[in-house]
């Protein structure tokens, strides 16, 4: 018998049987649709984690010269926070050096940050995530001034008291009216406001508007360090390729100024991205184990239905497969039918999974502040996991089919 | 009718026992069933029951052969030797020049398709396939291609007059054109022979005539056709009759000696 003919069978069978194949295929379906949503979930986390959270918050194609090491989950391996504490405060003069090092094409940008309490008369104070920085920052982290503008070199060579806001601290501060011009105080210092960057959004529920951005050089940047030393140094290269080669030339630079020898650690960090969502990454790692495992478990029921469904059917069907017997049909083609008509069945199953999956990882990501995105490859996964779910399921009922005596099987009620 | 059938040429006795003893020695292709010294035997529970203890059988191309007795005399179990069903446990069978006794499960099951034709008292059509398909079946088992399939079925159901019926299925249909189906199915394939189990054990009179009928036109244009049956009005529209008893062969004659001794029997 040809594959075609043996697949039209299968068909006809479920035709035949619409509604005890519905129930029997709903294991896998209910399977492969939380498999194609939990997946599509962590991939869709995974990447607006990669892209766009790492762009908004460091700044892409980004490594950052600070005092220590990344330290948080999943990046403070071999971390001696004893020997840390040895290390020297990053100095303007750490920053000169290495930015002489740099190659041309790279940028780079003093970056402090911490949140601080803002006031204005007619609102209550409120922390902010205060910024003393350069005028190269705003390049950077790609924030557009909408209203406004940016501070310039000469007001951060000057140390002005000028700010750039974000969104939020526009509103929050100044409801309905223009802030350009008008009074914050950070910290008690009073700032003139000259510009509000365009809305950034939010990341896993933290605001990116927030911001109250200063020159490093007016009264932030004692805000922020009172010891006057430099918390980060952001580095942007042209692409991801060429972060090796500042990454060297800063190392090279700062170790030779600060004398270190052959052999000795440095005693500064530089951080990129990859480093920073290492945890991420890790974390995404451990969302795909369990979120596969629950419908891992649904699949296996989804299989015994089908295998159990599978023999009642050859059971009913015995008299028949004597006469396909008699007729010619040899064990292998019996053996085919059932095993086709299983797998038909089982990848159905999945087909209308992952419509659902789809369907569902949709609308979580509009219900919730979740992203979903449909992985190319677990939409043929889960085909496959669909076809390899119907043959396990088929192979002992369709074997035992295939098994049967003619003479028995035609003589059966 | 029943004329032209005995114009067929029957086998006699000398030219049978001619071809039962040459052991090991292929038929010529004129024979289309020899079986020598077959045996049959079922371990029941511990006990051995000798179904056919040595049997010789010839059954010339184009002879119409009933093959009777009471039950227990194995003629079921002949049937399913012959039909490749079943393989014996020592004999010869040769089916149309092939020794079908040594072969393999696939091999005997090729062997079903292309050269027997089954017909069974309980018509065994697939209840949820039209005739058209039912009688496709043993096409799809031969790897017959979609479009010839149809043909070469159609053919078949227009040759038993069911030809306005393809698209019904069996239980759309009465029992005489269900067993039609049956044969159009059997005879698609042009098998060797036409083997038929008690084919109107579950029909009434007429329509059982009906069949034989069917069974008389297809022997007439040259179908070989053995049918197992234990009615003797059925049995003696066959041109020959083989009688079993306790698995041996107790009679072989022709239509006329039959039709004689059992008008006898009806008189006593």
């Amino acid at each position: 018998m040809k594959t075609r003919d043996a697949i039209g069978l299968a068909l006809s069978q479920l035709r035949v049987q619409k509604l005890k194949s519905a129930f029997t295929l709903l294991g896998v379906t209910i399977g492969v649709m939380f498999l194609i949503a939990v997946v599509s979930i962590v991939e869709g986390m995974g990447r607006y984690v990669e892209e766009d959270f790492a762009a908004r918050l460091i700044g892409s194609n980004t490594f950052t010269l600070r005092r220590f090491d990344n330290v948080g989950p999943g990046g403070n391996r071999g971390f001696d926070a004893r020997l840390a504490q040895r290390r020297p405060l990053l100095r303007m003069t750490d920053v000169e050096a290495v930015r002489a090092a740099l190659p041309a094409m790279m940028t780079s940008s003093i970056a402090n940050e911490t949140f601080k309490y803002a006031s204005a008369p007619g609102a209550r104070p409120r922390q902010v995530q205060s910024v003393a920085t350069d005028a190269n920052y705003f390049a950077i982290k790609k924030f557009a001034v909408t209203q406004g503008r940016a501070f310039t070199d000469q007001e951060v060579r000057a140390g002005s008291n000028v700010l750039v806001i974000g969104v939020e601290v526009a509103e929050h501060f100044f409801p309905g009216l223009n802030p350009e011009g008008r009074q914050l105080r950070v910290s008690g210092v009073p700032f003139t406001v000259i510009g509000v960057i365009e809305e950034q959004g939010s990341v896993f529920g933290f605001s990116l508007d927030r911001l109250a951005i200063a020159p490093y050089t007016s009264p932030m940047g004692r805000i922020i360090r009172p010891a006057r030393d430099i918390s980060s140094l952001i580095v942007q290269a042209p692409t991801q390729a060429d972060l090796p080669e500042g990454i060297e030339a800063a190392r090279g630079a700062l170790r030779s100024l600060r004398g270190l020898r052959a052999g000795e650690p440095d005693d500064f960090g530089l951080v990129t991205q990859d480093a920073a969502f290492g945890f991420i990454k890790q974390l995404k790692g451990r969302l795909v184990l369990f979120g596969t495992a629950l419908p891992a478990i649904s699949l296996v029921v989804g299989a015994m239905v089908i295998m159990n469904i599978m023999l009642v059917s050859v059971a009913e069907r015995t008299r028949e497969i004597g006469v396909r017997k008699a007729l010619g049909a040899r064990r292998g083609d019996i053996l085919s039918q059932f095993l086709v008509e299983a797998t038909t069945l089982s990848v159905i199953g999945a087909a209308i999974g992952i419509a659902l999956g789809i369907a569902l990882a949709k609308l979580v990501s509009v219900l919730t502040p979740l992203p979903a995105a449909v992985a190319p490859w677990s939409i043929g996964a889960a085909l496959l996991t669909g076809a390899g779910v119907g043959i396990a399921a088929g192979m002992y009922p369709a074997n035992r089919a295939a098994q049967l005596d003619p003479i028995t099987a035609l003589r059966q009620e | 009718m029943s004329k032209t059938l005995d114009q067929i040429g029957m086998s006699t006795t000398a030219e049978r026992l001619a071809v039962t003893s040459n052991t090991g020695g292929a038929p010529s292709p004129d024979w289309v069933i020899v079986t020598r010294d077959l045996t049959r035997q079922y371990d029941m529970g511990g006990e051995v029951v000798r179904a056919l203890r040595g049997l010789d059988v010839a059954i010339r191309r184009n002879e119409y052969v009933a093959i009777m007795g009471p039950s227990g005399s194995g003629k079921s179990t002949l049937m399913n030797l012959i039909g490749c069903l079943d393989t014996p446990n020592g004999g010869e069978y040769w089916l149309n020049g092939m020794l079908v006794s040594e072969m393999s499960d696939d091999a005997l099951a090729k062997v079903r398709n292309k050269e027997i034709g089954f017909v069974f008292q309980t018509f065994n059509l697939l209840p949820r396939a039209s005739a058209l398909q039912n009688v496709e079946l043993p096409l799809v088992y031969a790897g017959v291609s979609a479009a010839e399939r149809k043909q070469r079925a159609s053919e078949a159901l227009e040759r038993v007059q069911l030809g306005s019926r393809m698209g019904h299925r069996p239980n759309e249909m009465s029992g005489g054109q269900r067993q039609r189906v049956a044969i159009a199915r059997a005879l698609v394939n042009r098998p060797s022979i036409l083997l038929a189990d008690e084919p109107t054990g579950n029909l009434d009179s007429q329509t059982s005539e009906e069949i034989m009928r069917v069974f008389e036109e297809l022997a007439m244009e040259g179908q070989t056709v053995v049918m197992v049956t234990h009615e003797p009005d059925i049995a003696v529209h066959a041109q020959r009759i083989i009688t079993l008893r306790d698995g041996l062969l107790s009679n072989d004659e022709n239509r006329e000696s039959y039709a004689a001794k059992i008008s006898g029997e009806r008189v006593h």
